[in-house]
């Protein structure tokens, strides 16, 4: 059993994804909140993380960094906004380079993730957004991409 | 933008926008510095219909030209514009392929959650096999 749902809305670029896992609620929260059970799921395949700091209180932080198959670091940083242990937890998901630093130019996304029991299991409701800079966000909204569609649609009338 | 990546890199990118701008020699730097001023979103917005010169897109704003002419060259970096010569004018277009890396960074970010979805269940898989195995 895995995702149950995936919901993306650009206006807002926020992805949401529902999970549901075969174990209890505790299992899964144990998979955010020990850094040795972290560092097994959360880089992708054959980029295993290694997690150097992991404070999951509000205004903690967590760092890693993830090796590739050639030995190359890549590192990031969470900074814990809230934590309702076991449930939920909401953190800014950012990324540094391979001495740990934080690359503040680049895009920061917000997570909020709830655990919930259901039907013996537990489902995992996960929600990241980029809109925090709102630079994304702020481009859509405009109506540019009704813009660029009317755009399109009137240069398709003058080669039809 | 560099070469495509072999599947290695393929896996990494998905969650890893950093990779992707050291790859793409600052161009995701680039895109969200120019998507951060008003006055440029401003002009990605007239600029959709790619009908206005520099010029003509001035007007529409209270700062000098050459400040105007600044941002588009800004916008250009960024490739979310493209300028045309008609003319003596340069027309200014908006580059729908920059929508484009906007709805791709979200198509990253949702491949990056399914395998994570899937890493976790395979944990949580495995603890169990190893619990029945010392039952």
């Amino acid at each position: 059993m895995s995702v149950a749902s995936v919901e993306k809305d650009l206006d807002t670029l926020t992805l949401t994804v529902v999970a549901d896992f075969d174990a209890p609620l505790e299992r899964v929260w144990d998979l955010w909140a020990d850094p040795r059970k972290l560092e097994r799921w959360w880089g992708p395949p054959g980029y295993p993380a290694t997690v150097t700091k992991h404070e999951l209180t509000a205004g903690g932080e967590v760092a890693y960094y993830m090796t590739g198959p050639d030995g190359k670091r890549y590192g990031g940083w969470w900074e814990v906004i809230e934590v309702d242990p076991p449930r939920s937890i909401r953190f800014r998901d950012g990324f540094a380079d391979e001495e740990g630093n934080r690359v503040e130019e680049m895009p920061v996304s917000e997570a909020v993730v709830v655990l919930s029991e259901r039907d013996g299991g537990t489902r995992m409701e996960m929600r990241a957004t980029y809109a925090e800079r709102g630079q994304f966000e702020q481009v859509l909204e405009m109506g540019m991409e009704q813009g660029i569609r009317e755009a399109m649609g009137q240069m398709d009338a003058l080669l039809a | 933008m560099a070469a495509d990546p072999a599947p290695p890199w393929r896996a990494l990118l998905t969650y890893n926008l950093m990779v992707v701008d050291r790859h793409g020699e600052g161009e995701l730097d680039r895109l969200f510095h120019a998507l951060a001023d008003k006055t440029r979103r401003d002009i990605l917005r007239r600029a959709a219909g790619g009908e206005l010169s520099v010029s003509r897109l001035a007007e529409a704003y209270p700062i000098s030209f050459a400040a105007v002419q600044k941002h588009v060259a800004v916008l250009e970096r960024a490739e979310l514009v493209r300028k045309e010569r008609r003319g003596r004018e340069a027309l200014v277009r908006t580059d729908p392929e920059a929508l484009r890396r906007a709805r791709e960074a979200l198509d990253r970010l949702e491949s990056a959650w399914r395998e994570r979805v899937e890493q976790m269940s395979k944990l949580l898989a495995e603890e169990l096999e190893d619990e029945k195995g010392r039952r």
